[in-house]
């Protein structure tokens, strides 16, 4: 089984490596950077139990903190990414504290409404550029002007690397005894409370870590894309993640990067429809929610089990 | 298992199954109630007694058998249809409800056939329900409440009154009164089917028992017989 | 604090006449998700869309069978309701049984299906509808314009009706009861399924009627109702959703200090609720009149 599980990651990493030689780099990298947005809010949902459904706020505001960061402050892009990291890891803990004090569908409530409310100062603040976001953020060179990022193609390795960066934190906290405690609070927090955990504690931590690398996917998009708009602190993107990693499998380790790539890809090939491709997540939510609760990894999963054990 | 009932009763359940998602809680009850009877369920704690009166009203999981009402079949048949033919609950937990005063909770079941008793006429039964009868529901005393859960199903015009566990936790002397109610109904020619862990409380107001074990009907036990089969009965109940 | 006594009265008072209509679209949005939240368990996310839906409703009557909007203030609500009884019937009941979540994400998917099809067909710009009420009142302090003053005092009329609805009459005695333990209540005789679709109906026409309401003042559009229903969400997290006069005294509240925040600092104006909602979670977590489970 674990050498099974060697053998395909292994496979997906050449796949990676050799993606831009058959794909558009850029195509490939807006997606990684959802990706790992879709994982952070993943291990949120799926290892945690905690539904957040303001998580655009910290991807838009990673986005925008990269943006300031090079763009107006004129600083390297490696210390923009760390603000992007610092700044929403922040906000999560602001937000976060908050928002735990309340349980359930009522902890969405109150992520949605803290997101909305990053939304509005966005509008109005100055550093944001408002309406017209921070346009034309450059592609100053790495490592102190040794890598120069201007290619696509180079980009895409540095995003790869940083996705397998964040998504091998994620993997690691999962499998920790830290991520065994949250299992165990999501399961039954009364019990694990009972067990002597700080519950409250572990919820926050999860929070801020899933907020830190939410920020450090914002933080990618704006470098690769060169933008940061209000769009991405937008409550359509805080729903768009959840999409994400529902139509991949909630709580699955890949389910989240599975969606990601679909609903990008859907997005590309659907733009023409302009307004429509909304009316399209929303009918994927329905069906999801009434049909395929377990998204694809989950339901493949079932169906092998089953096929191995018929 | 001497059949001591008449040749129509009023409701009649056999190979009665039932289940809590996967576990399997009754294993084909049977027993049967004639009109104006008062029939007892006895049996030890966790014997399925609640869950065949919550199947007879359709709320367990799933079911199946046959539960036959004035003949007909209600298995497969939603609760809300079932209470209409004329079979009123006052559950082991009692049921009040917080948010409703108790004069709310004494008028929420709807009256399913004509004849039942007149608020007038339950005020006069339980004198305390009137005085309070502004207080929230579920502020009253167990005694209070365990008339309140009573009195509320007499106004529906239910025939079938199934009662679980009426005197359970209560005080002496509101047993007793209880008791003296539960006398009452049946002369107003109520049918009563009542579970019960008291047995020497059963014993004062019964027609028959029948004795459940297991998620079965073990054994039946007319009163005039108690006297001779007490010995039995305390092996059935671990008394 | 002294220059709020710099501000002109008429500003001040106009500000607050705007902020009690806000209040008043708060409220009847709050009330409705409070009562299908306690029946169905689903905080329902298409009620911003289904508000929409009730001023469109009124706006395509009007332009396309000049039906006025005295007839749309009841026939709307009873078209979007009924919709939402369709809802209700095909979708929601299949997932009662799942954890709160689903209907949430079931209800945010139905959202952007309705106002993505309303966007694509007609645009996000808005567009007018006529006042129904012309004129005004000089009240010596400041101008009433009639139509803000109607609205203001309708949904007070409709919030209290419903508040005694539910908590005065038979039917409203059942809602109670079936929110507490919908098993017993149905072994007593009650139809608790169509219960619960007539509730998520009610709830859905109070979007709809504050839909209609809105429509002469705002422009219809497809998105009005986007942002108002995440407003509302912090609105029900301030009230908590136990208590109905709970859900109309905040909506009506948070309104006023919205509107008296125009006038004291402007910016925060749009914000000041989140902020409030911050205050109360780490004063009161439970919400200003929910219950601490
Ligand atoms: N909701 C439920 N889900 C699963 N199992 C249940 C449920 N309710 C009862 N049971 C199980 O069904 C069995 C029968 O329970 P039931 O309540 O019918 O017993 P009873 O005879 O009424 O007992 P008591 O005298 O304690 O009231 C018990 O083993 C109990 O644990
Ligand atoms: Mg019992």
């Amino acid at each position: 089984m674990t050498s099974q599980r060697t053998l395909i990651a292994a496979l997906l990493i050449v796949l990676a490596l050799v993606a831009p030689l058959v794909a558009y780099p850029v195509f490939l990298m807006t997606a990684l950077c959802f990706a790992l947005f879709a994982c952070a809010f993943n291990l949120l949902l799926g290892y945690a139990g905690l539904m957040s459904f303001g998580h655009a706020m910290f991807f838009g505001m990673g986005g925008y903190f990269f943006g300031y960061v090079v763009k107006t402050m004129g600083l390297a892009p490696e210390i923009g990414l760390l603000a992007g990291v610092g700044g929403a890891a922040l906000l999560g803990l602001v937000t976060g504290a908050l928002a735990i004090r309340r349980q359930g569908i009522y902890f969405a409530m109150i992520t949605l409404a803290f997101a909305q409310m990053v939304y509005f100062i966005c509008v109005q603040a100055p550093f944001t550029g408002g309406e017209d976001g921070l346009q034309g953020i450059p592609r100053r060179a790495l490592l102190g002007g040794l890598l120069p990022i201007d290619s696509d193609r180079t980009l895409y390795y540095v995003v790869l690397v940083l996705f397998l960066f964040g998504f091998g934190l994620i993997y690691r906290v999962i499998h920790s005894p830290f991520g065994q405690v949250l299992k165990a609070i999501r399961d039954n927090e009364q019990r694990a409370v009972s067990l002597g955990y700080e519950a409250d504690r572990y919820k926050l931590l999860a929070f801020v870590l899933s907020a830190s690398l939410a920020g450090l996917a914002g933080s990618m998009k704006a470098l690769v894309l060169q933008f940061a708009t209000l769009t991405d602190v937008s409550a359509g993107v805080s729903g768009e993640v959840v999409l994400m990693a529902l139509v991949g499998g909630l709580g699955t380790i890949f389910g989240p990067v599975i969606g990601a790539f679909i609903i990008v890809a859907m997005q590309n090939y659907l733009a023409f429809t302009g307004e429509f491709v909304l009316v399209i997540q929303g009918a994927i939510f329905v069906v999801i929610v009434m049909a395929f609760r377990k998204g694809l990894l989950g339901e493949f999963s079932d169906w092998w089990k089953r096929r191995r054990a018929g | 298992m001497a059949d001591a009932t008449t040749k129509d009763p009023l409701l009649k359940v056999e190979e009665l199954q039932a289940w809590y998602g996967e576990s399997h809680i009754l294993h084909g009850v049977g027993f049967e109630i004639g009109r104006g009877e008062l029939v007892t369920l006895l049996g030890r704690n966790g014997v399925g007694k609640t869950t065949t009166l919550r199947s007879i009203m359709g709320i367990v999981g799933k079911r199946s058998g046959s539960v036959r009402f004035e003949g007909q079949e209600t298995v497969g048949r939603p609760s809300n249809i079932i209470a209409r033919l004329g079979i009123a609950y006052c559950p082991e937990e009692r049921g009040i409800f917080s948010s409703l005063n108790v004069e709310e909770n004494l008028m929420l079941p709807p009256a399913v056939k004509p004849g039942g008793m007149s608020v007038e006429e339950i005020y006069t039964l339980f004198p305390n329900l009137k005085e309070r009868r502004r207080s929230q529901g579920t502020k009253l005393s167990g005694g209070e409440q365990q008339m309140l859960a009573i009195g509320r199903i007499l106004r529906t015009g239910a025939n079938l009154l199934m009662l679980d566990e009426p005197t359970e936790g209560l005080a002496p002397v509101i047993v007793q009164r209880i008791g003296e109610i539960i006398r009452q109904l049946k002369q107003r020619g109520f049918t009563i089917l009542l579970v019960e862990q008291n047995f020497h409380f059963a014993a004062t107001v019964a027609d028959r028992h029948y004795v459940m074990e297991d998620g079965r009907v073990v054994d039946m036990i007319v009163a005039a017989d108690v006297e001779k089969n007490v010995g039995k009965l305390q092996a059935y109940l671990g008394v | 604090m002294l220059d709020i006594f710099s501000i002109p009265l008429p500003a001040l008072f106009g500000q607050l006449l705007l902020g009690l209509i806000n209040g008043a679209f708060y409220a009847m949005l709050s009330l409705g998700l409070a009562v299908i939240f306690g029946m169905l368990n689903v905080i329902n996310f298409t009620h911003g869309a289904q508000y929409m839906l009730g001023a469109f409703a009124a706006w395509l009557l009007l332009t396309n069978l000049s039906i006025p909007f005295w007839a749309s203030l009841v026939l709307a609500p009873l078209i979007v309701g009924l919709f939402g009884v369709l809802i209700e019937r095909l979708l929601l009941k299949r997932i009662y049984h799942l954890d709160h979540l689903y209907g949430f994400l079931l209800t945010f998917g139905l959202s952007l299906v309705i106002e993505g099809l309303f966007q694509w067909k007609w645009g996000s710009s808005g567009a007018p509808y006529p006042s129904p009420i012309a004129g005004g009142y000089n009240l010596g302090f400041m101008f009433l314009p009639a139509y803000r003053g109607f609205v203001v005092l309708a949904a007070l009329v409709v919030c209290l009706a419903t508040w005694y609805g539910i908590e005065r009459t038979r039917l409203g005695a059942y809602l109670r009861a079936a929110t507490e333990n919908p098993t017993l209540v149905q072994a007593f005789g009650i139809n608790v399924p169509r219960l619960i679709t007539l509730t998520y109906g009610l709830g859905v026409g109070l979007a709809a009627l504050a839909g209609v309401l809105a429509a002469p003042i705002q422009q219809v559009s497809a998105l009005m109702g986007t942002n108002l229903v995440l407003v509302v969400f912090a609105v029900v997290v301030i009230g908590g959703m136990g208590s109905i006069m709970g859900s109309i005294v905040t909506g009506f509240g948070l309104g006023l200090i919205e509107g008296f925040t125009k006038v004291v600092y402007p910016p925060a104006s749009n914000t000041v609720i989140f902020v409030v909602m911050a205050i109360v979670l780490l004063v009161k977590p439970a919400g200003l009149f929910g219950q601490t489970k």
